[in-house]
């Protein structure tokens, strides 16, 4: 199993015609999602060519798109000014669940496509975000296929390359994903660790969970309480920006210290007096995992 | 982007607030002549930014335009946790009743500005929050309908009890919220927002952040940035779009991604060394912004040694090679380089870089110590 996503999801490209979007769209093709649709306003009608001559129709609307091909998914490229609207469109046009790769939108814009969003009942992923890959299943967004092989563990993470770090550690000891999600940068993100967190303890193929955290925030430490509580299986943390100065941004826009709350220190221990194992280095990450579950 | 508090008080005034008269100077001929303007007595307001200017002396009272003058000189030689003083605001004396807190974010949780008030305005609130939380009246503002009228005017009740006065409270809550929005703000507040003797409520100080994102669709908030709050290296890596943070280390990073930006310093200092930098140079793959990242990198005089740390996914591991040889042969330094280069394209990046004479590992904790021997050797 895997959590949000899997290979029956129909998965549409918003922004398929730009640099980022059609590069992203072909190797997510390559890595088998089914990419249904593609949407590029002013370029409705014409076809996008996969890597192997597939060929993706291309629509004005969200909308059209979902009329004509079902999509049930959305991968969004477009530019931040357009990135919220984009967001917005696909909700309402019933799109299910969306992943926003674009990094630098406008947190008000956010506020607003949030509450659309939620409305509508649909799941975020992101903005500022890798996106997530069941392996072997799907992938939506940028996490690079040749890392990742199907397994039981879970990965949650704030960061990009960060994860692909850790991932590509646990693949090269054997130990595989159900998925892996990266929820994102921003200070406001759709998807929580927690909201991860619990669809991953509704997996039955997962065995246990990597988190992989960042200063800023509480969404760690609300993730440790969750994990006290309810999480069945074991799981291991990572905190990076243990080096970092107070009250300065280290470059995801949500990785700031605010006086005393958002420090390595208190992620970390809050995960400790849950029961959590906190790698000090990212290497700990995979052999932490090895002890816990084998493999 | 933060805000002088002269700045700030301009947009306050552009949504109607009512906010103190002021001017800002840089010389203290001008402050004393402002300060007979004002008929005679002044505030002198160091305009940097950082907090605590008060307690650090950066805020004085004038009773005269020769102490207006004094204060100013005195002021404009300062510096403020670290930062040079170029500015002072002067203005009228205000006779205070009362101080109010009234301030706006962004909640991470609620993914929703938040409002927050206190009658217990014109100390540090973050110690009032941690002192008398109860103190803190807070409000989760809907984006989509904005702060409406009866929700201002409740909030002002928390702050007066004269009618005339809650009144007043409530159209400075709903402009400040305005400004915000208007603004694209991260972070707006008053601090202290009065009631002057005379029943009059009056904003005395004005703080706002800009959020960076919403800079490129707004150039006049743009153009407010403030060129000495800057550093050549700040400036140079905001223009060639990478995210940089000096640290004051030896060891000199150049990571794409900011989370294996950060794991990065931490190792670092986790085999012994200090990092110099934050720096991440994002996800694309232009070889100018490895130039640029290797200029700004080696400016620095405390670096001794340059670590690069890339996980190529988006970002081509050979793109970043051919910026690194580019980078070399136009800059050309001295200072040894540590480089880790795997996932995309790893293969041709390595022929490249040693064709060029340069070697590449690909594990993260060989490089890091190796980095740190070198630095520190």
């Amino acid at each position: 199993m895997s959590i949000f996503v899997d290979e029956k999801s129909r998965v549409l490209v918003q922004g398929i015609t730009g640099r980022d979007g059609s590069f992203h769209a072909r190797q997510m093709i390559s890595y088998g999602t089914r990419i249904v649709a593609g949407v590029t306003p002013g370029k409705g009608g014409r076809d996008f060519a996969g890597p192997s001559g597939e060929v993706v129709p291309v629509f004005n609307t969200v909308a059209d798109a979902v009329a004509e091909t079902g999509a049930d998914c959305s991968v969004v490229y477009v530019p931040p000014a357009f990135a919220a609207g984009a967001v917005m469109e696909a909700a309402d046009a019933g799109i299910g669940f969306i992943v926003c790769v674009t990094e630098g939108v406008p947190v008000l814009d956010m506020t607003r496509a949030h509450a659309f969003v939620r409305d509508r009942g649909c799941r975020l992923v992101g903005p500022n975000c890798p996106g997530i890959v069941s392996p072997g299943k799907t992938s939506l967004g940028i996490i690079p296929g040749s890392i990742v092989a199907r397994g039981p563990v879970g990965v949650i993470s704030r960061s990009g390359t960060l994860t692909y770090e850790a991932v590509r550690q646990l693949t090269e000891r054997g130990l595989g994903q159900s998925s892996c999600i990266g929820i994102g940068g921003d200070p406001l993100i759709g998807t929580s660790f927690v909201e991860c967190l619990a669809a991953f303890s509704e997996d039955p193929e997962t065995e246990a969970v990597v988190l992989i955290g960042e200063i800023g925030g509480t969404a760690e430490q609300e993730a440790a309480s969750w994990i006290g509580e309810r999480l069945e299986v074991p799981a291991i943390a990572f905190i990076a920006g243990r080096s970092a100065p107070p009250g300065t941004r280290m470059g995801h826009a949500g990785a700031i210290i605010s006086g005393s709350s958002g420090t390595a220190e208190v992620k970390t221990r809050a995960f400790e007096e849950n029961g959590v194992r906190v790698a000090m280095r990212p290497r700990e990450i995979a052999s932490l995992v090895q002890e816990l579950i084998g493999g | 982007m933060n805000l002088h508090e002269y700045q700030a008080k301009d947009l306050f005034r552009a949504v109607g607030m009512a906010v103190n008269p002021g001017e800002v100077v840089r010389d203290p001929g001008a402050a004393r002549a402002l300060a007979e303007s004002f008929g005679g007595s002044a505030v002198v307001k160091a305009q940097v930014h950082s907090g605590g200017r008060g307690k650090a002396g950066g805020v004085k009272l004038a009773r005269s335009p020769g102490e207006a003058g004094k204060h100013a000189e005195a002021i404009l030689g300062m510096s403020i946790n670290g930062l040079a003083v170029h500015e002072v605001l002067i203005s009228p004396i205000e006779e205070i009743g009362s101080e109010a807190y009234v301030g706006v974010l962004i909640d991470r949780g609620s993914r929703c500005p938040v409002l927050m008030v206190s009658a217990e305005g014109g100390v540090d609130i973050e110690e009032v929050a941690a002192d008398n939380p109860e103190a803190i009246h807070r409000l989760r503002v809907d984006p989509r309908y904005g702060l409406l009228p009866h929700q201002a005017y409740g909030l002002a009740t928390r702050l007066y009890d004269e009618p005339k006065l809650a009144s007043q409270g409530a159209r400075a809550i709903a402009q400040l919220y305005q400004a915000f929005v208007d603004n694209g703000a991260s972070m707006a507040e008053i601090n202290p927002l009065i009631a002057t003797s005379a029943g009059q409520v009056l904003a005395i100080d004005a703080k706002v952040s800009i959020d960076d994102s919403e800079l490129f669709r707004r150039p006049e908030l743009a153009a407010l940035r403030d060129p000495t709050t800057e550093s050549a290296a700040d400036r140079r890596a905001r223009e060639a779009g990478l995210s940089f943070v000096k640290l004051g280390g030896n060891v000199g990073c150049c990571v794409n991604g900011a989370g294996l930006a950060m794991a990065t310093m931490d190792l670092v200092k986790f085999y012994g060394g200090e990092p110099a930098n934050f720096l991440d140079i994002g996800g694309s793959s232009n070889p100018d912004k490895v130039v640029a990242a290797l200029e700004i990198i080696t400016s620095d005089p405390g670096v001794r040694v340059i670590l690069f740390n890339i996980f190529g996914g988006i970002t081509r591991c050979d793109d970043v090679a051919n910026g690194i040889v580019q980078a070399v042969e136009r800059i050309g330094f001295e200072l040894p380089l540590v480089i880790r280069l795997t996932g995309t394209n790893e293969e041709p990046a390595r022929r490249i870089l040693s064709e060029a004479g340069l070697a590449a590992a690909s594990s993260m904790d060989d490089v890091v110590e190796k980095a740190v021997h070198l630095a520190t050797g």
